[in-house]
């Protein structure tokens, strides 16, 4: 039983696929404005994953493996094509926010990166598991960087107001910056950092050692 | 002539689709660095790009919009909701034909992009500047344009990442920053400065 516990609650922080595997990242910074388009993203992606698991898992056994790429990606294709008429019918303001980045869950490495590395060599059950799990520590990501950037950038979280703003009497100056590109960039940085302080054993090998000071000093 | 100019200079500074948009992320941050490798990739991504966004146009243009299929004598059908499917499948059939042709006809080139055009499929700049190209219903000639542009844009981006990389591996890092952590900022910074290009308007 510990194996399924630590196939669906691994991913989210002792192998995060943002943190550790570098998967996923594109939808990660672009999408993490506001924490209600962020929650609805990571809900995509999690049930996008789960079942393009479950489903290559069932057929893993009758793919021939020099097509199994176009197989997993139609797989994929068709599973997004779902969710985004779903999201297009029940959440229209939404779905027209996420703009494009519904349709790049195809191209989203998490994705392809299980369904190769886990759903093609484990049974459909565990497989699905694995989809959830990572999908959760995806979903963890999204939202520390969605909250933070909600709530210095218009002083709220899920649209409601936590910090009064200066042009509505209050007194929060919000930080224009936490809306923009940029700062998406760092406060995942950031988080990679406190991640990686918590658990070194992520930090990653210095590639160039410096060597000791030499130099003579004047005496 | 003079709009055309504008649009391409638009998509590679100001509508950078990696540094504004964030497409691409993955190869990006992954194949950095070495800046010989990333230049690769990024012609590779130029080619690719200015390939698959005109054919994507031509079949949303003349097979999947909404009474696209008329000339077939279908005017009320309306496939668009299979434009995700077809957009990937011509993505990868590209790229396939495109590295049969080049290992044929080129084999120099082949031998030193090889690696990197099958990577160059999930390569989510690829699909991104289609689904842009949709979006903003561009027309024939204008997709042509804006895919040279963004595959620029994007090569240029991973080039000059992977300058300041290889320069940066020399640096003291603090530990858990060290490597992906360290990039991150560092792209950020570089994102801020193509911020400075939102100001020019053409």
């Amino acid at each position: 039983m510990s194996n399924v516990k630590e196939i669906l609650f691994g991913p989210l922080f002792n192998n995060n696929p943002i943190g550790l595997q570098i998967l996923g990242i594109c939808s990660a910074l672009a999408v993490t404005t506001k924490m209600s388009v962020a929650i609805v993203m990571c809900i995509a992606l999690t049930v996008v994953t789960a079942f393009s698991n479950l489903f290559i898992s069932m057929i893993r056994n009758r793919i021939p493996s020099s097509i199994r790429i176009i197989v997993q990606m139609t797989i994929i294709a068709s599973l997004v094509i779902v969710v985004d008429q779903v999201l297009g019918a029940v959440a229209y303001d939404i779905s027209k926010q996420l703009s494009v980045f519904v349709g790049l869950i195809i191209t989203n490495c998490i994705v392809m990166g299980r369904a190769e590395a886990f759903a093609m060599q484990n049974p459909p059950g565990l497989s699905f598991l694995d989809g959830i799990g990572n999908g959760l520590g995806y979903s963890v990501v999204l939202m520390s960087v969605a909250a933070i950037r909600e709530l210095f950038g218009s002083g709220s979280m899920f649209g409601i107001e936590i910090l009064p703003l200066v042009s509505q009497g209050g007194w929060y100056t919000p930080m224009g910056m936490m809306l923009l590109p940029p700062s998406a960039f760092f406060i995942i940085g950031l988080l990679i950092w406190a991640l990686r302080v918590w658990r070194k054993e992520q930090v990653e090998a210095a590639e160039f050692k410096i060597g000791p000071h030499t130099a003579m000093s004047h005496s | 002539m003079e709009y055309y100019l504008s649009l391409f200079v638009r998509a590679i500074f100001i509508e950078n689709i990696a540094l504004v948009f964030f497409l691409g992320m993955c190869t990006f941050i992954a194949i950095s660095k070495k800046i010989e490798t990333s230049l690769g990739l990024g012609i590779a991504v130029v080619v690719v790009q200015t390939i698959t966004v005109p054919v994507n146009n031509l079949i949303y243009q003349f097979l999947l919009a909404d009474g696209a299929l008329a000339w077939a004598g279908f005017p009320e059908v309306d496939l668009s909701f299979l434009g995700l499917l077809s957009y990937i499948g011509v993505i990868a059939a590209m790229v396939q034909i495109l590295e049969m042709f080049l290992d044929k006809y080129v084999p120099a080139l082949y031998n030193s992009l090889g690696v990197f055009l099958p990577l160059i499929t999930v390569n989510c700049a690829i699909l991104g500047g289609s689904l842009f190209m949709v979006n903003r219903s561009y027309n024939f000639s204008e997709s042509i344009v804006y895919g040279l542009g963004s595959g620029v844009g994007w090569a240029i981006a991973i080039v000059v990442l992977a300058g300041i990389r290889e320069k940066m591996k020399y640096s003291d890092v603090p530990e858990g920053l060290r490597g992906l952590g360290i990039t991150f900022i560092t792209v950020g910074l570089m994102s801020l400065g193509f911020m400075s290009f939102g100001g020019i308007s053409l």
